[in-house]
């Protein structure tokens, strides 16, 4: 972090100083807790690199220690970051039958086989009739949307939605207009106002009216309610754009995402889009929507056009899990992934409500947001749990609102009771000494069993 | 006080002049009347009852899902789809690139130093697979931040001797992501008119004013900084308040041609504008020993705000960077988005990028070699007096585009697909035509054929390309029957 510019003389300044006022003095005092680097494959141990600051976090640097801790921080929900197994074989082998880099973008020659393949796969996947595919998660949202919207749509979204959504929506030229998080009477207030008014002034109707929700919800742990926005598209006739990023693989009994978890048809949703980063231990986007659909985005998308096509040991680890979780390579690993990680996330909520933390979300989702409201408090817990062993994520401003911050455990199939077991004494022990144990909601009696869960 | 009496009241009316009284009951009066009167509202609607509410959302009828022709501007020249399929590659795309099961030589996709196929980075990218497994699974703030990432930016910037770099993961998201956490709403940017279209993108994400200049012309440039200077000197509140930048490209992807750095780097510095310069292409293909665009032209790297440049083009990895001093680049690390909301890159790809740098560090005869080849392939393509050539010397991309046209854009984009499928069915070369979507650039060049020049061709196989062009052109451009542009060939 630098405070000085080296250009100060008759230049407007780079940074409002507003703006920076609470990076300076807020975020710089806690910073350590973040953008910590590790030197180990992210699965259920990771390695960090100690920092230590001489000058309270202006700059680090490193003590020459590593620290393993159990990983409740990375995207990890099937547990496939691995250096070892059938999937890193696969990316490895991939690395000499295909190379690394393709240097050129898929409407330039850059679309070879595996891209094709892994289309059709995701397609397959997520039960819709045809997909495509980009090299980055984020850009699939942002390099796609404005090429579905323009400025004769009215977009409904959710007020929590993530920050590509928010730049494909606002580079895309659509009017948006922000429903109250998972509320379906908000919703359905926003869409009566957009079909009966119309465009502002003209009245005109709107081309077309979009409802963008994700499936689950990385800073609140909710899963979206799917049949009620259903039936409100048809009773509205609007589209909906899902994005699964978090929900891909690790929801629904067979890891198809929430239209798997609400058993609904994925067809009823007109755009499904998701991201390879979190379930598939790969990274990459992809969109499913009706083959014509595809046919025209293809052609239109800005990532097609402009944007290098995905490296092939990536996409080789994206078809090697993917196959894994549908059960096509022979065994049930796929399946017995998908439960642990549904117990996992069942159990680990269950204690933690019953220990009188106040958590968020929904009991089947893999991300398990704990509140702590207070910046101070969540830069303590992270903190001490990395003395002991512990990885965790503390989120707060500006990812959520200032007095808003919690601690959002990620659960991974990977994790075993034992190490959850762990983690939970120890959070407990420290949530009782800073005083977040102050739920006031009827606590569980009776032991929480790890197997019925 | 309340005890005053009805005697008091009819004391003080009786009392007051004639004048006092007639011009209280006129203002009383008035007011009356202000009171009663209908209120006259044009824009107050009576609101719909819930049967007509009805109605409307009955008959409600939106557009399809996604139809050609629903795209934004439709007075903006060119194809709504100018889709060409090239065919599917399989296996590398090193010196050779295998199209639907035949060999040809490469001259399509970018590989400038031909480390597609170089064995060094293979092994450290499987030895980064057996260490940290493929995906990075967090994004650089929450445990995806590998101390292979922090090497490579380390390396990167100490290659350019600057201080900090700051690394995304795809290099699209990295200058369209840098350029609004800059620029806000209120402030300028002077860009080149011929910039790519990540620039574009983040040009309209920040939501600044753009004044384009025309393409390396650097009075075109004066003219508007002067501009600019005289309404500034005319609000000067106002111009205390707003940030000027200025966002070029060393070797610009539309045509090849080099920017004139020096001469607008001295203009930034006069008026006071912040300098971003794009170099996706020219990082590790131009300069001495592959430094760029500001080690060829000699200009002093700390004139410069922060430099972009990509690892999929020349390099043989992925990503794309921004370096620059750390008062600038460091701001990227919370508020640019694609680095922050993003999964950071996965650390094998970050491992490819290291063991290219080392590579280009120790071995500058690897850019020498690709200069020379390009400069030969410039030559040689100049004798063909059919096309025109666009493209610096030095320029591993170069345009070519029909000297004379044939009728319209239309016509001329099928003369060249032909020509690249002739060059291809022939003499077993490919070569493509750059996919631009049309409606969406700011600007339109002639349709071309892009040729990426690499470090492995010899002389004899550049011959070859020239030879196989000058036939293609031959054969295709003397038909008697061109295509009539209201039958278009390219079909599914």
């Amino acid at each position: 972090m630098s405070i000085t510019s080296p250009r100060v003389q008759g230049y407007t300044q780079l940074y409002a100083s507003f703006e920076s006022f609470y990076t300076r003095h807020v975020y710089r005092r806690v910073r350590d807790g973040w953008n910590i680097p590790i030197c180990s494959v992210p699965g259920a141990h990771l390695t960090l690199v100690e920092r230590v600051s001489p000058d309270h976090n202006w700059s680090f640097q490193y003590s020459g220690k590593t620290i393993k801790c159990i990983n409740l921080g990375s995207y990890n929900y099937l547990g496939f970051a691995e250096n070892h197994g059938p999937c890193a074989e696969d990316s490895i082998r991939t690395i000499r039958t295909q190379g690394v880099c393709v240097g050129s973008t898929r409407g330039e020659l850059g679309n070879a086989i595996y891209h094709d393949q892994l289309d059709r796969l995701v397609a397959r996947f997520v039960g819709h009739e045809d997909a495509i595919t980009c090299g980055m998660g984020f850009a699939t949202n942002a390099l796609n949307l404005p090429c579905i919207l323009n400025k004769n749509c009215l977009v409904i979204s959710d007020e929590k939605n993530h920050a590509s959504i928010i730049l494909g929506l606002r580079t895309s030229g659509a009017t948006i207009r922000v429903f109250k998080h998972n509320n379906m009477q908000s919703l359905e207030k926003r869409l009566r106002d957009g079909v009966i008014n119309g465009q502002p002034r003209t009245h005109l109707p709107w081309d077309k009216i979009f409802i963008v929700v994700e499936g689950v919800y990385s800073m609140e742990g909710s899963i979206v309610r799917l049949p009620e926005i259903i039936e409100l598209k048809k009773k509205y006739r609007a589209y909906i754009y899902l994005d699964e990023a978090h929900s891909i693989g690790a929801v629904g009994p067979r890891g198809r995402g929430v239209c798997d978890y609400w058993n609904a048809n994925p067809h009823d949703v007109d755009i499904l889009m998701g991201t390879f980063t979190k379930s598939f231990g790969a990274a990459g986007g992809y969109i499913a929507g009706s083959r014509e659909f595809i046919k025209i985005l293809k052609s239109r998308s800005h990532a097609e056009s402009y944007g290098g096509s995905m490296s092939a040991p990536v996409a080789e680890q994206i078809i090697s899990s993917m196959t894994i979780i549908m059960g096509e390579d022979g065994t049930s690993e796929g399946v017995r992934r998908i439960r642990q990680l549904s117990r996992n996330s069942r159990y680990f909520r269950q204690k933690l409500k019953q220990l009188g933390f106040i958590v968020y979300g929904n009991d089947d989702s893999p991300v398990v947001p704990v509140a702590l409201y207070m910046p101070s408090k969540i830069a303590f817990i992270v903190r001490e749990m990395i003395k002991r062993g512990i990885a965790l994520v503390g989120v707060g401003f500006p990812a959520t609102p200032l007095v808003e911050g919690r601690i959002r455990f990620c659960m991974s199939a990977s994790h075993s009771k034992e190490m959850l077991d762990h983690v939970l004494d120890e959070f407990s022990e420290l949530g009782d000494s800073i005083m977040a144990r102050t739920s006031t909601l009827p606590r569980q009696k009776g032991e929480v069993v790890y197997e019925n869960v | 006080m309340l005890n005053i009496s009805g005697d008091y009241i009819y004391q003080s009316i009786i009392q007051a002049p004639i004048y006092h009284l007639l011009l209280e009951g006129i203002l009383f009066m008035w007011v009356i009347w202000l009171l009663k009167r209908k209120k006259i509202n044009p824009t107050e609607e009576q609101p719909l009852s819930a049967k007509e509410q009805q109605q409307i959302i009955d008959h409600f009828e939106p557009k399809p899902l996604i139809y050609n022709g629903d795209s934004r501007d439709e007075g903006v020249e060119g194809d709504e789809s100018s889709e060409i399929d090239w065919g599917t590659i399989d296996g590398p795309a090193g010196k050779y690139i295998e199209i639907d099961g035949t060999k040809y030589l490469n001259l399509a996709t970018h590989n400038y130093l031909g480390f597609v196929e170089e064995p060094s980075i293979l092994d450290e990218t499987e030895r980064c697979i057996r260490q940290y497994g493929v995906g990075s699974c967090g994004p650089r703030g929450f445990y995806g931040t590998v101390d292979v990432h922090l090497e490579l930016e380390e390396a990167i910037a100490k290659f350019l001797n600057l201080e900090e770099t700051a690394l995304y993961a795809y290099s699209f998201a990295a200058i369209s992501s840098a350029i609004p956490s800059y620029a806000k709403r209120g402030d300028v940017i002077f860009a080149d008119e011929h910039v790519n279209f990540a620039i574009q993108r983040g040009l309209i994400a920040s939501r600044s004013e753009i004044r384009y200049f025309k393409h390396n012309d650097v009075e075109d440039l004066t003219r508007l900084l002067n501009l600019q200077r005289k309404a500034d000197l005319q609000n000067p509140v106002k111009a205390k308040a707003i940030r000027r930048f200025c966002v070029v490209e060393g070797i610009y992807s539309k045509t090849g041609l080099i920017c004139p750095l020096k001469e607008i780097s001295e203009l930034c510095l006069e008026f006071k504008v912040r300098l971003f310069v794009d170099e996706s292409i020219s990082f590790g293909a131009i300069g001495q020993t592959g430094r760029g665009i500001t080690e060829y032209l000699n200009v002093p790297r700390e004139n410069i705000d922060f430099i972009s440049g990509s690892l999929e083009q020349g390099l043989g990895a992925f990503g794309g960077f921004i370096v620059g001093s750390s008062y600038v680049v460091d701001h990227q690390r919370i508020s640019g988005l694609g680095y922050c909301f993003s999964a950071s890159l996965p650390p094998m790809l970050a491992g490819a990028g290291i063991q290219a740098l080392k590579l280009i560090e120790s071995n500058p005869q690897l850019i020498q070699e690709l200069q020379n080849n390009c400069e030969y392939m410039d030559r040689k393509l100049r004798s063909l007096s059919v096309f025109t050539i666009s493209g610096h010397p030095l320029s591993p991309v170069k345009h070519m585009s029909l000297k004379k046209s044939f009728g319209s854009r239309k016509t001329d984009k099928l003369l060249l697909k032909e020509i690249a499928f002739h060059v291809r069915e022939n003499a077993k070369i490919a070569v493509v035509m750059p996919a631009y979507l049309e409606k969406e650039e700011k600007t339109l060049l002639p349709p071309s054929i892009r040729i990426a020049v690499n470090r492995l061709l010899k002389d004899n196989e550049m011959d070859d390309v020239v030879t196989a062009l000058k036939e293609a052109a031959n054969v295709v451009l003397s038909k008697p029957d061109l295509p009539d542009y209201d039958e278009p060939k390219s079909q599914n």
